[in-house]
This record gives C-alpha cells, structure tokens and sequence, in this order.
C-alpha cells in the first residue's frame, strides 16, 4: 500500500514536470518550428507543428535586408564592449572596496548600492538630457558607457575579493611589485569565476536590453536588434515569417551561451546578480 | 642590511601608493555613477518643479506640476493598472516559482537538471521576443490558440485587442517569462535548509505535508519575501512586453505607469510634467527596495 502510494506520486510528479516544461518550452519551439516553414505553410490550415517542407527561404529574406544585419552587428558591439568595461570597472572597484581601506570607503559603498533605488525607468528624462549634454545622445557609446558601473557587479566582485587572502597581496609588495601590477598579475587572473559570472550576465542583459537604446538612439541605421524587432512587430502589416527568422536570430546568442555556461547562471543567480 | 634598506624604500613607496591606489579603482565606478545617475536624479527632481521641453521655454513653477498631476485622470489610471498588474503577477509568480522548486528541488530525481534549464528557457529571452512569441501565439486569426478553440467549435476570443481579457493576458505572459528566475531563488533558499531537519522530522512521524508546514516554509520565508520584494520592483519598472504585445491598448486598459511617463516626455514633450510622475514612481520603487535590503539584511543575521 505504502510503496504503491509512493508509486503514483512519483507518477505524478514527473506528470506534473513534464506539463509544466511543455508549457515553459512550447512557445519558444513554436517561434523557432515556424521560422522554418515556407509562407504559404504559415498560416495553413489545419495547422501542423513540424514544417511539412523546411525552408531557410526567412533567414535569407531577413539577412539580404541590410538592416537587419547592421542591427545584429550593432547589438553585438554594444553588448561585447559594454560588457569588457563593465567586467574591467567592476572587478576594479570590487578590489578596491576589498582590500584597500580608507576614510568613507563603506559610507561610498552604501551610496553606490543605494542607487539601485533610481533605475533607468525613473531617470529616463533627465538622463536623456544628460546624454546629450555629453555629447553621447544618438550614438552606440552612449547605451556602452552609462550603465556599464552596476551596482551588482561590483557588489559580486567585491563579495569574492574578500576570500582572496591578503597574505598574497603583501606578499607580493614586500616582493616590490607596484599596486597596479599586484591588481594585473595576481587580482586578475584569480578572478576568473567572478569575471565568467559577471560577463554572462552582462551580456545577456545587453543582448536583451530595450529601453537603454530606445531611449539614446534616435537614428535607424544605430539601433539594436531589440529595437529593429520592437519596430518590425509595430507595423500595420507585419511579415510573421520573416519576423520570426529574425526573433530566432536575436534568440539564439543567449540560448547557447546558457547551454555553454549554465552553472555559473544557477550560482549567479542565487548570489543575487540581478539584472542591472 | 641591503635587503632591509630596499624593503623599507619599497614600503614607503607603497604607502603612498595605497591611499591613492583605491581611489583610482573606483574612481570609473565612482564617476559613471555620479554622472549618470547621482546627477540626473537630482536633475530629475528640480525638472518636476519646472515647465520644461526641448520646444517650448523653461520656467519654475513651483508645485504645479504635482497639483496638476492629482488631477490628472490618465496617470491614475495607469497607477492603478501598475499596480493591479504588480498585485496579480507578484502573487502568481510567487506561488508559481515556489511551487516549480518545489517539484525541482530533489538533486537525486532523474532529469532534474534538464526539467530546470527548461524552465528556466524563458527567463533568458528579450521581453522584446516574448512578447513577439506570444502575439503570434495569441493571434486573433492566425494564432495556434484560437485555431484549437475554433477546432472545438469556439469562435476565437480577441485575446489582446479586447478590454476584458489584454490585462490578463499580458499578466499571464509576464509569468511565463519570469517563474524560471525566481524558481532559482528559491531553489537555493530550498537547498540551503538542512537536510538533517526533514529527516529529525520523519524519526518523529510528520509526515511530508507536515514537514512542508513547519520546516521548508519557516524557513523559506525571507526567501519567499526577497523574491515577493524582487518581482514587485521589477514589475512597478514594466515597460518592454506591453509596448510590444498591446501598446498599452485597447484604450487605455494596459498602459502602466513608465508607459505614461515616455510617452508624456517624448512624445508630448512636456519633460517637467513628467519628470513629476517619475518622483512618484521613485518613492513608490525606493520604498520596496529599502524593504529588499532589510529582508536581504535580516537574512544575513539569522544565518
């Protein structure tokens, strides 16, 4: 009685799991199924759910739009270069806050963690004006620059210098090595875990961001794939088999970029890297 | 005597360098802040004292704008759609992400690595591309939802240019896209209680739905609340998935806040009216991230 009581709710955990993947994977297998299908098979009817005849005809239609792989190449710039400045500017105030001390060092700490309460969605106005005051309004550095310090990057970065042990560091300075090259040779190259942290999520919320670029990017040709995409799906007639080759293509870098790297999302995660 | 001599220089040296070594560290981190936020906020809140727009004269008008915003039927409609929007989707979600960690919890159940990536598939997309997936899926014509209902002999609803049924729908979508992240979080409040506890538990007879009571959920709790604090910030910021999925349609039925404040600065180019909403979205995301470091702070203290 007991062991078949045992039985059916494993049965039924494992009902309930696959349910609820099905219900989480669907959508996204649906987007990608149908990219592959021919115009005339899109909209058939009765619908089927593998393509009866696979075509690539929607990735080249997409691509031979110049646009589109301006967009793509554009995101991937803003995303690569933005997330080396922000891994470099994290890792060093992380260091800084770790294993240096000086006067006001944990009341700026407090501050830069406090500035989690102002998020773009509340600045938006005035940092429109700021951007163009600096000359960074309407080009791809000024999505890379201003939101490349995060409070969370270096509050990560931080959390992990403090397990490195000093002795090392004074070690290495009775050794006469300068502070910078102890930051360079030793800090660096022990940071490895933190950094693949920091970049995975540093891309991926690159990758994905909308608002940052639609807020700095006034020109066509100087937006990202997010935007291409938000714009694409606001007209009056929209393409759905071009549109979803496109969705798919804009999916893709962080799909496998997951599947390379998925531990560090499960720790980076749990430790609190929030986006932003 | 030669190596104490070069150990004292270098020691003095770097005495010098350390005080001006950190500074330099976190002077990028420092500036960007300063610049970008630091200042804007407080550019922010002067603008929302002033008429202001990139076509029309600057002035200070004291405390009109909020006076006008009080007034302002539109804005309150979007507050109160922000906020049952946060209500519904921080409820769910809540529920749905501790249920699903629940179920993934086990590291000894077979495939469980690959059920979690799968749920958590979602959480890695654009809201951009979520919200493209789903009008597809929710098309009035064409859409694989409506097909099956007319398949059953059901006319199709207008699930995202009807009034009754877009709110829902674009909660709904917020849902799917978010449980696998916080499904995470509570994956490792869940993996951090001793397992010691549960089986203490079973030598005294409670069996499994008693254990849930009185073990996972007490000590779940400040979980529960980072995740509850967690979702309600992020949904007081929604902006992506609606201006894509309804544009705030139909009517004015799922325009939330931060949808009003572009709109109102950009497109209608009154900056300082709008910069009036931000403060009050300010407070409103302030207030809940202050509860997020002490929930996050109290946690610290009970481990």
């Amino acid at each position: 009685m007991i062991m078949n009581n045992r039985k059916t709710f494993k049965i039924l955990h494992y009902a309930l799991l696959v349910i609820l993947t099905a219900f989480f994977l669907f959508p996204v297998l649906w987007v990608v199924l149908s990219s592959f299908k021919p115009q005339s098979e899109l909209f058939q009817i009765p619908i089927k759910i593998l393509p009866q005849q696979w075509t690539f005809e929607n990735y080249i239609e997409a691509m031979s739009r110049g646009d589109f792989v301006r967009y793509f190449s554009n995101s991937l710039f803003v995303a690569v270069t933005a997330t080396i400045i922000t891994v470099l500017i994290s890792i060093m105030a992380g260091y800084g806050f770790s294993k240096y001390f000086f006067i006001g060092r944990d009341f700026l700490f407090m501050v830069m963690l406090a500035t989690l309460m102002i998020p773009l969605q509340v600045i938006m106005v005035p940092i429109f004006l700021q951007l163009k005051a600096s000359g960074l309004l309407n080009t791809l550095w000024g999505i890379i620059i201003p939101p490349s310090a995060t409070p969370t990057g270096i509050f990560l970065a931080r959390q992990y210098m403090a397990t490195l042990p000093n002795s090392m560091i004074e070690a290495a300075r009775i050794d006469g090595a300068g502070e910078s090259r102890i930051f360079f040779h030793i800090i660096l190259p022990l940071s490895k875990p933190i950094i693949a942290t920091i970049t995975i999520f540093s891309f991926m919320w690159r990758w994905n961001d909308y608002l940052w670029p639609l807020i700095v990017i006034l020109d066509d040709k100087k937006q990202t794939i997010q935007q291409a995409l938000a714009n694409f799906v606001g007209q009056l007639q929209i393409n759905w088999s071009q549109l979803l080759a496109m969705t798919t293509v804009a999916i893709l870098p962080v799909i496998i970029i997951f599947l390379v790297f998925q531990k560090y999302f499960m720790t980076g995660i749990s430790s609190g890297a929030v986006k932003g | 005597m030669k190596c104490i001599r070069l150990g004292t220089r270098s020691a003095s040296r770097g005495n010098f360098n350390q005080i001006l070594a950190p500074l330099l560290f976190i002077a990028p981190a420092f500036l960007i802040f300063l610049w970008f936020i630091i200042v804007p906020a407080f550019q922010g809140l002067r603008m929302s004292f002033m008429d202001y727009g990139f076509f029309s004269e600057s002035a200070f008008v004291g405390l009109d704008n909020f006076s006008r915003l009080m007034s302002d039927k539109v804005f309150w409609i979007t507050v109160k759609n922000t906020i049952y929007y946060s209500l519904i989707t921080v409820l769910l979600l809540t529920i749905f992400s501790l249920f699903s960690g629940l179920l993934l919890h086990d590291n000894a159940l077979k495939g469980v690595k690959i059920f979690r990536a799968s749920m958590y598939i979602p959480s890695l997309l654009s809201m951009i591309t979520v919200g493209i997936a789903w009008r597809f899926i929710l098309g009035d014509q064409m859409g694989i939802v409506n097909y099956l209902l007319r398949t059953f002999g059901h006319d199709g609803i207008q699930w995202l240019t009807s009034r009754k049924t877009a709110m829902s729908c674009v909660i709904f979508v917020s849902i799917w896209a978010q449980t696998g992240y916080y499904m995470v979080i509570m994956l490792s409040g869940l993996q951090a209680i001793p397992h010691e506890l549960y089986e203490a538990a079973k030598i005294d007879g409670a069996n499994s739905y008693k254990a849930f009571w009185h073990i996972t959920l007490p000590l779940l709790k400040s979980t529960v609340l980072a995740v509850m604090v967690l979702a309600t910030i992020a949904s007081f910021k929604a902006y992506e998935l609606i201006s894509v999925m309804t544009q705030g349609g139909p009517g004015y039925s799922t325009k939330l806040i931060v949808q009003q404040i572009y709109q109102v600065a950009f497109t209608e180019d009154r900056l300082g009216y709008a910069s009036s909403m931000s403060i009050v979205l300010m407070i409103i995301i302030g207030l809940f991230t202050l509860l997020q470091f002490r929930i996050v702070g109290s946690e610290y203290d009970y481990e």
